[in-house]
């Protein structure tokens, strides 16, 4: 297939940036959108062209580095999938695909397609952990029944690969699914919930001081997932939050 | 805390609810004008001589609503900042409703038909009561009511605010339940009450307005 490519270009978080528009042929409809990627920068090298930067790695959906926001949609039109695992035959001969780097005052550019994350870091360490003694006498994890039903609904929250797929997509640029994932997987399991009130607390301080935006429940967060975290998450965590805040 | 997002945002939804409840009460006492104007004075001389609802009840009424529209604004304000910098190609259709993406355009006409009603009801009721000190007649109310909607342009704007009105509920009656913790297996019944609230009630205040022009 042949394709018309505008991608975003900026030279580093303090350039302007702006698109720039490539041609490629022989696009095979079962490259991943990464290899075609891959297939265009070398075209450009060859050409002398500094190559297109973008986040990448295990390129198999579990690391969550390839943010990409593609023709409108974080990790393209296909659903519960990263941006790897999207196939090229989701477009037609012939498309323009416009490509943006997630968008986000938390996430700045720092070159191309490439954002710096690390926001979502600093989330996780306020709190997104349990203190365990491991002197030796720690105790087995296994030892401790837990309900089926939570530890599947903390299993599906531990899914969350922090792609920040979700940001990108809210029209408020909130970080509520990716936080409260993380609020639940600890949450929900009697290991966690020793901390619990401080982790909720201290989750959603960080998360404002990284500057998202408000939650206004439109849902788009779920739908453009690649792991399917459910707004399920959310509403436990302003529940816990807002318990959190009465106890005080 | 007060300040974090998640405080401001059970705010709205807290207000939001109470102007839910509110909007029912309101429809209650105006639905009986469309069968017996008796009824509907009776109701409206004590909603507007008790001195419970004119002076504690009205004024939480008010500070509601205008917490609620205050904070809308300053929330899409932070929210459109927390982008930065727009995309070229948005899908917001693809993901989410309209009705959930735009509540601050469904609000904003909320509000220019609160202006337009506050000018056509309240005011004039208020400079009844409390700058002209008129004598109270407990028989007037259903002969105002009815003078104000023989006119077709008001009962357009009213017919047009409540569709708007229908689809901010539509949106905003689940939503709260959702950001006030609320949800689990009794979800779906939220979300298809809401549904059926958030249309019925506007649908019956479009109602009365037109029965009352077709009727006078
Ligand atoms: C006066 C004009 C109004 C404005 C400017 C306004 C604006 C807004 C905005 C911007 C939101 C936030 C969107 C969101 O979180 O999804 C919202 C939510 C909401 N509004 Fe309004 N609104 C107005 C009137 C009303 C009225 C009259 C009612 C009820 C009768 C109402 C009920 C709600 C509810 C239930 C929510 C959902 C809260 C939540 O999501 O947690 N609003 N409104
Ligand atoms: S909640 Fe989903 S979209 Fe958000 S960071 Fe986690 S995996 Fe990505
Ligand atoms: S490269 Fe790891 S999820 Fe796409």
């Amino acid at each position: 297939m042949q394709l018309k490519l505008k991608i975003w270009r900026q030279k580093n978080g303090k350039s302007k940036g702006k698109f720039e528009t490539y041609y490629l042929n022989d696009v095979s409809p079962d490259m991943s959108f990464l290899e075609m990627m891959d297939v265009l920068n070398e075209n450009l090298m060859l050409k002398g062209i500094d190559p297109i930067a973008f986040d990448h790695d295990c390129r198999e959906g579990i690391c969550g580095s390839c943010s990409m926001f593609i023709n409108g949609e974080a990790h393209g039109p296909d659903r519960l999938v990263t941006t790897c695992q999207l196939h090229m035959r989701k477009f037609k001969d012939g498309d323009t695909i416009y490509v943006e780097p997630f968008r986000a005052k938390p996430f700045p550019v720092i070159k191309d397609l490439v954002v710096d994350r690390s926001s979502f870091d600093r989330i996780q360490h306020a709190g997104g952990f349990i203190s365990v003694n491991t002197s030796g006498n720690t105790q087995d994890a296994n030892a401790t029944p837990i309900e089926k039903e939570d530890a599947d609904n903390a299993f599906d929250a531990a899914t969350c690969i922090g792609c920040g797929a979700c940001v990108a997509t809210c029209k408020n640029a909130s970080a509520m699914l990716f936080v409260s994932a993380k609020v639940s997987q600890y949450s929900l399991l009697p290991q966690g919930k020793v901390e619990a009130t401080n982790r909720v607390l201290n989750m959603v301080k960080q998360m404002d001081e990284e500057g998202f935006g408000n939650c206004t429940n439109t849902g788009a967060c779920e739908v453009e997932c690649p792991k399917g975290i459910s707004l399920e998450n959310i509403a436990r965590m302003n529940r816990e939050y807002l318990l959190a805040n009465l106890k005080g | 805390m007060l300040y974090s997002t998640i405080f401001k945002k059970a705010s709205m939804a807290i207000s939001g609810l109470f102007l839910i409840i509110f909007l029912l009460q309101h429809f209650a006492i105006n639905i009986t004008s469309v069968f017996s104007g008796n009824l509907f004075n009776q109701l409206s001389h004590f909603m507007g001589t008790n001195p419970l609802v004119q002076f504690v009840l009205q004024p939480i009424l008010i500070f509601g609503v205008i917490f609620h529209f205050v904070m809308g604004f300053v929330l899409d304000i932070i929210n459109k900042r927390a982008r930065g910098r727009r995309y070229k190609i948005y899908k917001g259709n693809s993901n989410a409703s309209w009705v959930s993406r735009n509540m601050i355009i469904s609000g904003s006409t909320v509000l220019a038909f609160l202006v337009l009603h506050f000018y056509d009801f309240w005011i004039p009721e208020m400079d009844y009561k409390y700058v002209k000190f008129l004598p109270e007649n407990p028989d007037r109310y259903f002969e105002e009511l009815v003078h104000k909607f023989e006119d077709i342009t008001r009962v357009v704007l009213y017919v047009i605010s409540f569709f708007f009105l229908a689809l901010h509920l539509s949106h905003g009656f689940a939503s709260s339940f959702q950001t006030m913790g609320f949800n689990n297996k009794y979800t779906v019944l939220v979300k298809s009450f809401g549904k059926l609230y958030a249309f019925g009630i506007p649908f019956g205040f479009a109602f009365i307005a037109i029965y009352h022009y077709l009727n006078h």
